[in-house]
């Protein structure tokens, strides 16, 4: 009984559809029942009113669901409220094809047999069936229409057009294909289309692919990139994708990918460009579960705290804390030092071969782990004085780090001063909102307690990074060559103000020179100095101590080896030593993925004379440590600067 | 199966009538009918449960403390229709040979004496007053009855005995005496020429009678087995009646059979209820002559009998006033309807005053601003401290008492309201649109917190969901065991009573069992309603996101419930054709607004909480005194159901909007219609005054917000005494003037709209693809 078709022939002359007394005989006789002519007649009478009662009925319940179209269930609530029993099994939202049988004048509903198995069994289960959710937007301001064509659809809705598929095949085609430009085209619309909501859940579903491709760093690094502009994308509402966004990057941080087996291949790019993700993505998007600092935090320890996970999972623990911002690495890293200092000595002192690859691994730990607690005892420092300072003069660095970490993808090319630099290029952005983050306080450790326990591990190593004051107007204004005189000068003083506006780009962009604290010259810092310094250098915040580093180093060259660690005995660069150094370094930082164009610069300085008078490895050692870019850096392995890669 | 059931649903209607005017009578008379033995099943059911709803509003009423310090009988008349309802139970007791209750009752109630002149009290039932539809329509019943039996009406009606339901043959029994069925299309006929002959003057108000008149002879036919005939003559003129009324042609238009009437609670409505018209006294003599000239009696008896003629002196009306009123299930209104004082003025707020201007004090001084604002504020306080003449007494209904919060709470609305944007015809309020989207199982319902904090959504799936409108997530509060834990001294204990694990933007409450129709928020924001088509109004807890109380009652879809402006009362009306109106603590109605013909579809409380409004499928609307429980205005001319109600800020007029995409004001205290806003091309779900009355925000199934001129719309209107005293309003069709913006929203159907404190206009409804 065509209850729609009841309904719209309403309009016509009968007013309503009628059910002829053959269909009450025929009904009455499949149930085994003969009835007369006469009572056939009365019951089709009586069918017939009782439907468009019910039907009448059920108009209510569509307009008070406020809808336009009468639905089964609309009807079957009527009969139920008339205590008649509903009708089951027409509840699915298409039209149910009511067809004729040719033979004879039949009509039927047609009545599919669908097979239960099949349908449970099948892999296209639908998906993106979005949470119900509440979008505000200002339609008119003042009585006037913005600028969206008013009477369109809203931009976050579930409905696939065809042009949306389209889209959504060359976008993700663009992306994991070959091209390079083409990629870059996509991530770019990817980044700043306000009308692709309704294929949010796809993208989300082909990002969590990361774990079908871990053997392949490239497709790792598309569909990261791919993560990147779905969260810069200012139309796109994550919701709670993000939680599925988040457990794709942490993969990538933190699982021993297939690709890593193969040590050529550059896997820790993809972890620190990961680790950069996540904390971009809890930063901007965060708010949006309760309860995901906690989560990543756990799962970041329990990473940790596994010894029986590789280094490189190890590696990407630390390199996430470290971009989450010092309280993380406060809360966790630091109380767990020193359990998981023993592992990692243990694989640092073993100098066998077989130990080789494992070890340049261990070197990456240690050195992303000095990074993280230099950065955390210089914001601890810079929080202090910054609270001493009465929160005036409001964290000039973590603001002009964020503008360098903009600015790198320009600035490339002038070849910036290489040492000047900070190897904190991730941090330095992580902690623009670092600082202001809304955690609760970890129990605080004194900042010199903190320093002495640290500096019992990495000993002088730290102690350099951290010890000195660069007034940033130190370095020179530019000039590949300059630096080197500039940072000769004991301390430049006066920062003059331009300088110090540019520095944090520079440093920004220098995040992926390789660092190399196992300098065998590194000139010990007394802690006592070191204790000092927060106080002078930190109000400078993201700048990094490389300069000073530098500038100590020379400035005391006699010191040397004699007070470094054991793990970092030998000098293993010794071919700097000789003729006029060449440098290379990488421009690191935030257009890590696209392919690294220009971001590889080589310096070749003039053996001026005091470079002559300086020891070579003066250079090496203030190279920033974490190796970072993906490609170029398989090159830069092979260079003469090769073996103090690890760190 | 139908055919049995439906008798039952009539049942509980027929209950509810006698219900309403007791609420009003003295307390414990109907305890004593709960023992009687009940003979008939469907009583079983539906009886018990009644009555008890019955003992306890009266207990509930004096136990409470709160509605009971009013009196609670108001004045002679309702002690007038007290005794003709008292009557009617006696009788309906008697039928079911009750004979013990009946004693019981009578005794408690005085009646012995009265009981002879009972039948007196059938010719009063074509007189209306306040509470008309319910007590009338039973009086018209035993009116009807008496004329079928004569002196008999105390004397148990013979029962047929293959229906359990007395009063429908009663009702029907009117049909009984038929002229010649072959010869009702000849007497339409006649009329229908002579009203197309007659003056134009008078026949715009005589064609009035052709619904009615068509509907009962049609009616009467089926009634008496003329199938045929009943066809043939629906055939004939159903093309003759007003485009307005297509609704009920269509019902009617199925009914062929007589079995099939005794199942349609609307047309037993309409027989039940007198149909209203309202005629000039020269019309009114010119029918009669020409009824009598032709000795058409058929018709004359109709009339007489099922029409309730409402004769005015003076010029006839016109067409277009005659439409502007007519469309209605039931016909006009009775003009001494709405001749009821209604004091719709707002309540003076002098709790407010004293600790205002302290916190104030302080709160500026924090905010370091200057003095001046203050003095700004006193003089606001000045004049809101003056006693409006028109607003009712401080404490006719008792209401709870204000605290600490909320005076905190009026402090922020003060500070808001300073900063409020001043809307005008060349100041139009900037809308933003609330879109609920992936909405798949159907939004049916929205509300807003007043302070546009939170915002609830009712679904289909029974589901009610409350986000945060605001950047403050929801939060429950601990446990029992998580609480004893907390420092109770500390100053930021309601902050450390919340759980913030549980935050989040959104939270789903579960409890009901059919699709939610209504939702409102307390204006405290502690509580939020939701109305079921599972029968229930729940009260949900905003602290901890639990369901605290069912309210069971209406027994059938509650199509809308609503908060009372000051809280602990709130109002719910569904398919049961009444609207109760509940306290927060208790679990039963402490009033039971019955009247409507059919159900109710939109509840409203007035700006003062002293009256309650009501919107329902039989397309009129009515005013109830939540004191008494009388309707005190009555308002018809809308064309289809109503589904959207919003008093003025200042109580002193409604706007309606209904499936016919037609905005009516209305002046409260005159009772007159003052405006028609026509522009909507679907049913107007949401309706919205702005915080100071100028505009009027209309929302709709169109998918567009209009904005209108409602300041204009007021002040246009003519309330000279001569139109409040005859109620001919003469509406100028100024819609257009009156538009001041048509905005569409994107394929989204507006479900709601609120003001903002500070006149944003926010709406909302849920996205919808098709």
């Amino acid at each position: 009984l065509d209850i729609t078709n009841a309904k719209m022939t309403e309009r016509e002359e009968r007013r309503f559809a009628e059910v002829p007394r053959e269909s009450i005989k025929l009904m009455a006789e499949s149930t085994g029942v003969e009835l007369s002519e006469e009572v056939a007649t009365l019951l089709a009478e009586d069918v017939c009113y009782r439907l468009r009662e019910a039907t009448q009925n059920s108009s209510q319940f569509m307009r008070h669901a406020k809808r336009r179209k009468l639905s089964v269930e609309d009807f079957n609530r009527a009969l139920r409220w008339s205590n008649t029993e509903t009708v089951c099994g027409y509840g699915a939202q298409d039209a149910l094809p009511f067809r004729p049988l040719k033979e004879g004048e039949l009509f039927f509903v047609e009545d599919r047999e669908i097979n239960l198995v099949e349908l449970a069994l099948a892999t296209n289960i639908p998906k993106g069936c979005a949470e119900t959710m509440v979008r505000v937007h200002v339609s008119y301001l003042d009585g006037k229409g913005n600028l969206e064509p008013q009477g369109t659809v809203p931009t976050a809705v579930q409905s696939l057009s065809e042009d949306l598929l389209k889209y959504y095949q060359q976008i993700t085609r663009a992306i994991l294909g070959e091209d390079p430009h083409l990629m870059k085209v996509a991530l770019l619309d990817l980044q700043s289309n306000s009308k692709i909501a309704a294929l949010l859940p796809y993208f989300v579903y082909v990002i969590s692919g990361v774990k079908s491709v871990s053997h392949d760093l490239d497709q790792l690094n598309r569909l990261l990139h791919m993560v990147k502009s779905l969260v810069q994308n200012p139309y796109l509402y994550l919701g709670s994708y993000v939680r599925s966004l988040v457990s794709s990057v942490m993969y990538c941080i933190l699982e021993p990918l297939a690709a890593s087996i193969n040590p050529l291949n550059d896997h820790w790019t993809l972890r620190d460009y990961a680790a950069l993700l996540l904390s971009h993505i809890f930063w901007t998007h965060g708010d949006l579960v309760s309860g995901l600092y906690h989560q990543i935090l756990l799962s970041l320890q329990k990473v940790l705290s596994d010894p029986v996970r590789p280094l490189c999972s190890h590696y990407g623990a630390v390199v996430g804390l470290h971009a989450l911002g010092w309280k993380a690495v406060e809360r966790v890293l630091y109380p767990h030092l020193p359990a998981y200092w023993a592992n990692l000595q243990a694989v640092l002192d073993d100098y066998s071969v077989s130990n080789a690859q494992v070890k340049a691994d261990g070197h990456k730990v240690y050195g992303a782990i000095l990074v993280a607690v230099e950065r955390l005892l210089k914001m601890k420092a810079l929080s202090l004085t910054l609270a001493a300072e009465g929160g005036c003069a409001g964290l000039p660095g973590t603001a002009t780090g964020a503008v360098g970490f903009r600015e790198n993808s320009l600035g490339l090319s002038p070849p910036p001063e290489p040492l000047s630099e900070p190897p904190l290029g991730i941090a330095s952005h992580l902690q623009a909102g670092g600082a202001g983050c809304p955690w609760e306080e970890w129990t605080p450790v004194s900042l010199p307690a903190m320093y002495c326990e640290l500096y019992s591990f990495f000993g002088d190593s730290l102690a350099v990074r951290f010890s000195t004051d660069p007034p940033l107007g130190g370095a020179p204004p530019s000039g590949s060559r300059q630096p080197l005189e500039g940072r000769k000068e004991p301390a430049s003083g006066a920062p003059n103000l331009e300088n110090t506006r540019k520095m944090p780009q520079l440093t920004a962009s220098m995040n992926i020179s390789p660092r190399q604290d196992g300098s065998p010259c590194m000139e010990p810092q007394p802690p006592s100095l070191a204790a000092t310094v927060p106080g002078r250098s930190l109000a400078r915040s993201s700048s990094s101590s490389s300069v000073s580093r530098s500038r100590s180093s020379s400035s005391r060259p006699g010191r040397s080896t004699s007070q470094s660690r054991d793990i970092f005995p030998k000098a293993r660069f010794p071919l700097p030593q000789v003729g006029p150094p060449a440098f290379s370094f990488i421009i690191g930082g935030r257009q890590m993925g696209r392919r690294c164009q220009g971001r590889r610069f080589q310096t070749s300085f003039t053996p001026t004379p005091p470079l002559t008078t300086l020891p070579p490895r003066a250079y090496a050692h203030k190279l920033p440590v974490i190796g970072r870019v993906s490609k170029p850096v398989r090159r830069w392995t092979c260079s003469h600067y090769s073996l103090h890669l690890p760190l | 199966i139908i055919r049995q059931k439906i008798p039952k649903k009539k049942k509980t209607y027929y209950a509810a009538h006698v219900m309403t005017p007791l609420l009003s009578a003295p307390g414990k008379k109907m305890a004593a009918v709960q023992d009687a033995p009940m003979e008939l099943d469907a009583e079983k059911e539906t009886k018990p449960e009644i009555l008890s709803d019955g003992t306890s509003n009266l207990s509930g009423n004096t136990a409470s403390g709160t509605l009971s310090s009013p009196p609670l009988t108001a004045g002679g008349a309702p002690k007038q229709e007290d005794q003709q309802t008292l009557i009617a139970v006696l009788q309906f007791l008697r039928r079911n040979k009750l004979t013990e209750s009946v004693e019981i009752l009578r005794r408690e109630a005085c009646l012995e004496d009265q009981e002879d002149s009972q039948t007196l009290d059938g010719s009063g039932g074509g007189k209306g007053d306040g509470d008309g539809g319910d007590a009338n329509s039973l009086l018209s019943r035993v009116s009807i009855a008496s004329a079928a039996a004569p002196q008999s009406t105390l004397t148990p009606i013979p029962v047929k005995s293959e229906y359990d339901q007395p009063d429908v043959s009663v009702v029907l029994s009117a049909y009984s005496q038929q002229g010649d069925p072959s010869l009702y299309q000849v007497y339409y006929s006649s009329l229908k020429n002579f009203i197309e002959s007659v003056l134009d003057c008078h026949r715009a108000e005589l064609s009035q009678l052709f619904y009615p008149l068509f509907v009962h002879m049609y009616l009467e036919l089926v009634y008496n087995n003329h199938e045929n005939k009943a066809k043939a003559f629906f055939e004939k003129f159903s093309g003759d009646q007003e485009c307005y009324y297509q609704d009920d042609l269509r019902i009617l238009c199925g009914l062929t059979k007589k079995e099939h009437l005794k199942g349609n609670e609307a047309l037993l409505d309409f027989r039940t209820s007198r149909f209203v018209l309202r005629i000039s006294r020269d019309s009114y003599q010119l029918l009669k002559r020409h009824l009598q000239e032709r000795h058409n009696n058929q018709i004359w008896n109709i009339i007489q009998e099922h029409l309730y003629i409402d004769i005015f002196d003076g010029m006839p009306r016109s067409k277009s006033q005659i439409d502007s009123m007519s469309g209605s299930f039931a016909g006009e209104t009775r003009r001494e309807v709405n001749k009821a004082k209604v004091f719709y003025g707002l309540l003076k707020e002098p709790e407010i005053e004293v600790p205002l201007d302290d916190e104030d004090d302080e709160a500026e001084n924090e905010e370091g601003k200057p003095k001046k604002k203050k003095t700004k504020k006193d003089s606001m306080g000045s004049k809101s401290k003056k006693q409006d003449p028109n607003a009712p007494q401080q404490n006719r209904i008792p209401l709870p008492e204000l605290k600490d919060s909320d005076k905190l709470d009026k402090i922020m609305y003060m500070k808001e309201s300073t900063k409020r944007i001043r809307l005008g015809p060349e100041n139009l309020p900037s809308i933003c649109f609330y879109s609920f989207l992936n909405a798949y199982q159907g939004l049916t319902a929205v509300d807003f917190t007043d302070d546009s904090s939170l915002l609830a959504g009712g679904f289909a799936d029974s589901t009610v969901r409350v986000w945060s409108a605001t950047p403050k997530k929801l939060r429950k509060v601990k446990s029992a065991a998580e609480l004893n834990l907390i420092d109770k001294e500390s100053d930021d204990v309601l902050e450390r009573i919340m759980d913030e694990k549980t935050a989040s933007e959104s939270k789903n409450l579960y409890g009901h069992s059919g699709p939610v129709y209504g939702v409102s928020f307390s204006p405290d924001r502690n509580y939020l309603l939701s109305s079921s088509e599972d029968g229930t109004v729940r009260l949900w807890s905003l602290q901890t996101f639990t369901c605290l109380v069912g309210y069971k009652g209406h027994n059938y879809p509650v199509w809308d419930t609503h908060f009372s402006p000051f809280g602990y009362y709130f109002v719910s009306g569904g398919h049961d054709r009444v609207a109760r109106l509940w306290a927060t603590d208790h679990y039963q109605p402490l009033r039971i607004f019955a009247g409507h013909l059919a159900d109710v579809t939109c509840t409203r409380f007035h700006p003062n909480s002293n009256y309650v409004v009501t919107g329902s499928t039989d397309r009129t609307i009515r005013l109830w005194d939540v004191l008494n429980g009388n309707c005190v205005r009555f308002f018809t001319g809308h064309k289809g159901p109503i589904h959207s109600l919003a008093f003025s800020p200042n109580g002193k007029f409604l706007a309606s909007g209904s499936t016919d995409g037609r905005v009516l004001l209305w002046d409260i205290g005159h009772g007159l219609m003052i405006g028609e806003l026509k522009g909507h091309t679907d049913t107007i779900y949401a309706l919205k005054f702005s915080r100071d009355g100028e505009i009027l925000a209309s929302g709709s199934m169109d998918n567009t917000v209009r904005l209108w001129d409602s300041m204009k719309a007021f002040d246009d209107m003519e309330t000279d005494d001569f139109t409040a005293a005859t109620g001919h309003i003469h509406l100028p069709d100024n819609s257009q003037e009156l538009l001041l913006g048509m905005y569409h929203s994107k394929s989204t159907p507006v479900t709601h709209l609120h003001f903002t404190r500070r006149n944003l206009l926010l709406a909302a409804g849920a996205y919808n693809s098709q």
